[in-house]
């Protein structure tokens, strides 16, 4: 059973969507139940995991290897390391909660939870796989649940949203296939496995290209595959001009799926800067990380800080956030600090759960007053004191205020930035102080003031979604009294990835 | 080995099993009241015939008939292919509405000696007997998209392919006959023999494989000779249309292959073909391509008609599978003979879905799909997301591991050819939105009122599922398929 962890975290909702698909259709209850009780399984399993990683190894740990396609070379190849392990236990958490998140759902309740089931699979298997063949087909294997969740079950505007979503995924995946494929070929013998991909990552050509405008930038083979990887991973996460996806996806998507797709899915883009651009195209790292991470992550901090301050509906507030937030990930992992690199993961984790205490927030106050206009509460803390206390907890946690989880991580990938880039770290500085002053503002707006009649009566927040919100509350206070129970996971592989970059920096 | 008439027979079996066939079935036509029993006459011929092509997949490769056709190993996996898409043609066509008033005598007569006829164009090796099969497929499609009786767009569409069909069939003989001139032969070892010893004009040589190519590029349907195909895809009767789409096609690619590969370039060193030097062909072709597949897509973005769509995304496959030809090696080869494989189970998986909702509600224009996954037809819908995003290449589903394979071959040449996967990724891009579309209309909108529920009998639920399950578990474990594409690249040459 310990072998095979991972594979059993992967596959337990790929039962569970068997299962599912199997019941009657009209057993509500019966199909929600059955799909919390396979993800149990994989959140068991994290914790298991959390207790049993060894710290001190750099290297992968709890590794599965069985030949898959061996003809092509192919392995069915999984296994974790520091860069994947927050993500691993992030997925499985969010996917738990976010059953409980879509107890609401009634319109065709088989397929949401069968297509949820299937996108926790496919997510699952992206931070675990290490053979980039399987990296790849997990990596789209989640987009079909997501459009037909969104498509289906999001809001009025849901068609276009979902195509959009789409489209633009699949332009970046399919760029990134085509780098795949080209380091397939120049790697000897060809091989999709990571590991030995990284290992002659110094085979990868730098000098320039004949062609322009490559000749022109001094861009090299390794550079041209660092850009493809780069777009297909800046729009997940999504960078700045890649972003526009993300404002209608998160707010057409039901509460759940915006969730996960802030909690998880974004992560995926930086995890896969993390796991593939850095240790395989070091030189080329080196070379644009400050322009394409750097400054692109700054520029997204303050763009996104500024796009939600504008911002009427509540939730569209929240995803530009998110803009904001992942820019933090970017700025940190372009130090190649031990600060800022560990910055930047723990913020990875932490976004993923302050983002879905924001999004679950925002569909409490949705489901009770079917709007989400910012304008149209007031004084709701007289109303529901409860359910405004925790949404005063995640927005400071969201805020970066000492003492909560994203104080931590936004506080490291600052000073790993000064030591590096002293400018970008004062500009995305100030990102902290737009971002206090939009949820301020927000939370002067819809809590405090004067009691909306219109929603006097409003019912307080209920068992179930306090018990969506209560771990995530818990980690986001545990973390920022004792971040070390999450960096300590990471530190030993960070530093390793470090030392492959840093002797090529100019 | 050269074997004369009487000696070849021995194998000639598939052929002969699907030629008895046809005969019996003609004679049964004027016997039998039951006239449903035909159908299943034919599938057992083809099923026959079939066991014996496999039979024979241990045979040394050879000249049959006094070099008129080839057996190899390559000729013998068309042969299984176009057998198998008769087959599910067949299955479809037991139960389709649109068929009743079909006379189905006839109807299972000429399939299966347009089955017949792509056997020869997949092994022949003279041009005369390239052009006589050609021929043969040609006028069985012509009167199979014709069949439906008193059907305007029917008879429109056949007497459309007839007049496409006539001049590129003249342009492709004037082309051979270019060609004998130069060389003096029809055979296709002679006539590669004397373009690599010879002294010939380039220049002439290129136009008569210019000229050649309208008649294999009708067949495969590539621009700028694609014009036929959604008016005739729209009108024929949709087993036929599904039949057209993947089996003529692909006997149009194994003439292609046949003809300049291994008759006119010589398999040198790491797989790789080497084409006739001084003939700029395969830029040319690589050209070809990426018109075709942005032709195909672009024209299919706003499709109304299903059929018609599927007809203009055919067209975007050609041009997906010439860049297996353009790279010249034998890692496009088979990139090629394994994307025609894939793109058999899911198109014709998703012409059966058309069939189906037709078959149920008379409509193949896309209102006709407002909201199926919730009138009663939630598997043909789920079948139909799967068929459809396999076609567009997403993973786990086979059209992905197909379209993997030719963008693997395209990218290993590198150079000029990585623009050519470039443009093909862009059209991959595009095609989502039009595939997506139908999806979107399936299960996003939700039916109008009044709208039919959508039945299907047993026997399209079977061959639905089997057809979906096919297309997700070769996306998943696909090592079998490649390795029986690889050793299909294997040519009898002489």
């Amino acid at each position: 059973m310990t072998d095979n962890v991972l594979t059993y975290m992967t596959f337990f909702p790929l039962a569970g969507m068997i299962v599912v698909l199997m019941l009657p259709s009209d057993r509500h209850n019966l199909i929600r139940w059955v799909s919390a009780l396979f993800t149990v399984p994989p959140l068991a399993l994290g914790v298991w995991l959390y207790g049993h990683f060894n710290t001190a190894i750099p290297g992968l740990q709890f590794v599965e290897k069985i030949p898959w396609i061996p003809a092509y070379n192919i392995n069915y190849f999984v296994g974790i390391d520091g860069i994947s392990i927050s993500m691993v236990l992030l997925t499985a958490l969010l996917s738990f909660l976010c059953i409980f998140a879509s107890w609401g759902i009634d319109k065709g309740v088989k397929g949401y939870f069968a297509l949820f089931l299937l996108l926790d699979t496919g997510m699952m298997g992206v931070f675990v796989a290490l053979d980039f063949f399987l990296f790849y087909v997990f990596w789209e294997l989640m987009l079909l649940p997501m459009y037909f969740l969104i498509g289906v079950w999001g809001g009025p505007r849901r068609e276009y949203a979902a195509i959009k979503f789409f489209l633009y995924t699949l332009f970046g995946s399919v760029l990134m296939l085509l780098a795949i494929l080209a380091l397939y070929f120049t790697s000897e013998p060809h091989t999709f496995d990571m590991t030995v991909l990284i290992a002659q990552s110094g085979k990868y050509g730098t000098e320039p290209l004949a062609i322009w405008p490559f000749n022109q930038w001094g861009w090299g083979f390794q550079h041209v595959v660092w850009m493809a990887l780069f777009i297909g991973f800046a729009i997940k996460i999504p960078a700045f001009p890649f972003h526009t996806w993300l404002p209608d996806a998160h707010v057409e998507a039901p509460t759940a799926i915006s969730v996960i797709l802030a909690g998880v899915l974004l992560k995926m883009g930086t995890y896969g800067i993390l796991r593939v651009n850095f240790p395989m195209l070091p030189q080329a790292t080196a070379d644009l990380a400050y322009y394409f991470l750097g400054v692109l992550g700054t520029w997204n901090i303050i763009y996104g800080a500024l796009c939600a301050m504008a911002q009427k509906d509540l939730k569209k507030l929240v995803a530009y956030s998110s803009v904001s937030h992942m820019g933090y990930v970017m700025l940190g992992m372009a130090t190649f600090t031990p600060q800022g690199i560990s910055g930047a993961v723990l913020q990875m984790f932490n976004h993923g759960t302050i983002t879905a205490m924001l999004f679950l927030l925002v569909g409490v106050i949705y489901d009770r007053a079917h709007h989400r206009d910012i304008e149209g509460f007031g004084g709701l803390a007289a109303v529901m004191p409860v359910y405004t206390g925790v949404t005063a907890l995640a927005f400071f946690a969201s805020m970066g205020l000492p003492g909560l989880s994203g104080f931590i991580s936004e506080v490291l990938v600052l000073l790993g930035a000064w030591q590096k880039y002293p400018i970008l770290s004062i500009l995305g500085a100030s990102g902290v102080v737009l971002t206090a002053g939009y949820f301020l503002w927000t939370i002067q707006r819809v809590y405090l003031g004067p009691t909306n009649e219109k929603y006097k009566t409003l019912p307080e927040i209920n068992g179930r979604e306090l018990f969506t919100l209560i771990p995530l509350g818990i980690i986001v206070i545990a973390l920022g009294v004792y971040p070390n129970a999450m960096l300590d996971l990471l530190r030993a592989s960070l530093d390793q990835l470090n030392q492959i970059v840093i002797p090529h920096l100019p | 080995m050269d074997l004369r008439n009487f000696e070849s027979l021995k194998f000639f079996y598939p052929e002969a099993i699907l030629t008895g066939t046809i005969l019996l079935l003609v004679l049964l036509d004027l016997v039998l009241r039951r006239k449903e029993i035909l159908g299943y006459i034919a599938g057992a011929g083809c099923l026959l015939s079939l066991y014996a092509a496999v039979e024979l997949f241990g045979a040394r490769g050879g000249w049959l008939f006094q070099h008129m056709i080839i057996l190899d190993n390559f000729s013998l996996f068309f042969k299984v292919l176009f057998l198998l898409a008769a087959l599910l043609v067949i299955c479809m066509s037991l139960d389709c509405h649109e068929l009743r008033r079909v006379h189905k005598g006839e109807y299972y007569t000429v399939l299966l000696t347009s089955t017949l006829g792509m056997f020869f164009m997949a092994s022949s090796s003279n041009l005369l007997m390239a052009y006589l099969s050609l021929e043969l497929v040609s006028l069985t499609s012509y009167i199979l998209t014709g069949s439906l009786p008193h059907n305007r767009r029917s008879t429109e569409a056949a007497l459309k392919y007839l007049i496409y069909g006539g001049v590129s069939s003249g342009t492709m003989i004037y082309g051979m006959s270019w060609v004998f001139g130069m060389t003096g032969s029809l055979d296709y070892a002679r006539i590669g023999a004397a373009l690599l010893q010879g002294e010939v004009n380039h220049l002439s040589l290129f136009m008569a494989f210019v000229f050649i190519l309208a008649g294999f590029g009708y067949k495969i349907v590539f621009a700028p000779f694609h014009m036929w195909s959604p008016d005739v895809y729209q009108g024929a009767p949709t087993p036929i249309t599904a039949f057209l789409s993947v089996a003529s096609n692909a006997a149009g690619l194994a003439i292609m292959i046949r003809f300049f590969f291994p008759a006119l370039s010589r398999l040198g060193e790491n797989g790789s073909w080497l084409f006739l030097q001084g003939v700029e062909w395969p830029h040319f072709l690589l050209f070809l391509s990426m018109v075709t597949m942005t032709v195909g897509n672009l024209c299919a973005l706003n499709q109304q008609n299903v059929k018609r769509m599927l007809a203009y995304s055919g067209i975007a496959h050609a041009g997906y599978l010439l860049m297996g030809l353009v790279v010249l090696n034998n890692d496009g080869l088979r990139a090629v003979l394994f994307y025609v494989v894939v793109y058999l189970i899911m198109n014709l998986g998703a012409f059966l879905v058309v069939m189906i909702v037709a078959n149920a509600t008379g409509r193949e224009d896309l209102d006709g799909y407002h909201g199926l996954a919730w009138r009663g037809a939630a598997i043909p819908a789920v079948c139909m997301a799967i068929f459809l995003f396999s076609l567009t290449g997403l993973p786990p589903f086979a059209g992905f591991v197909g379209k993997f394979f030719l963008f693997a071959a395209v990218i290993r040449q590198g150079g000029m050819f990585v623009l050519l996967a470039v443009v093909a990724i862009l059209n991959s891009v595009i095609s989502l939105y039009y595939y997506a579309r139908v999806v979107k209309t399936m299960f996003f909108d939700f039916p109008q009122p009044g709208a039919q529920e959508v039945e299907m009998t047993p026997s399209h639920a079977a061959l639905l599922g089997f057809l979906s399950c096919l297309t997700i578990f070769l996306g998943v474990y696909w090592g079998p398929l490649a390795f029986y594409a690889e050793w299909s690249l294997r040519f009898f040459v002489r």
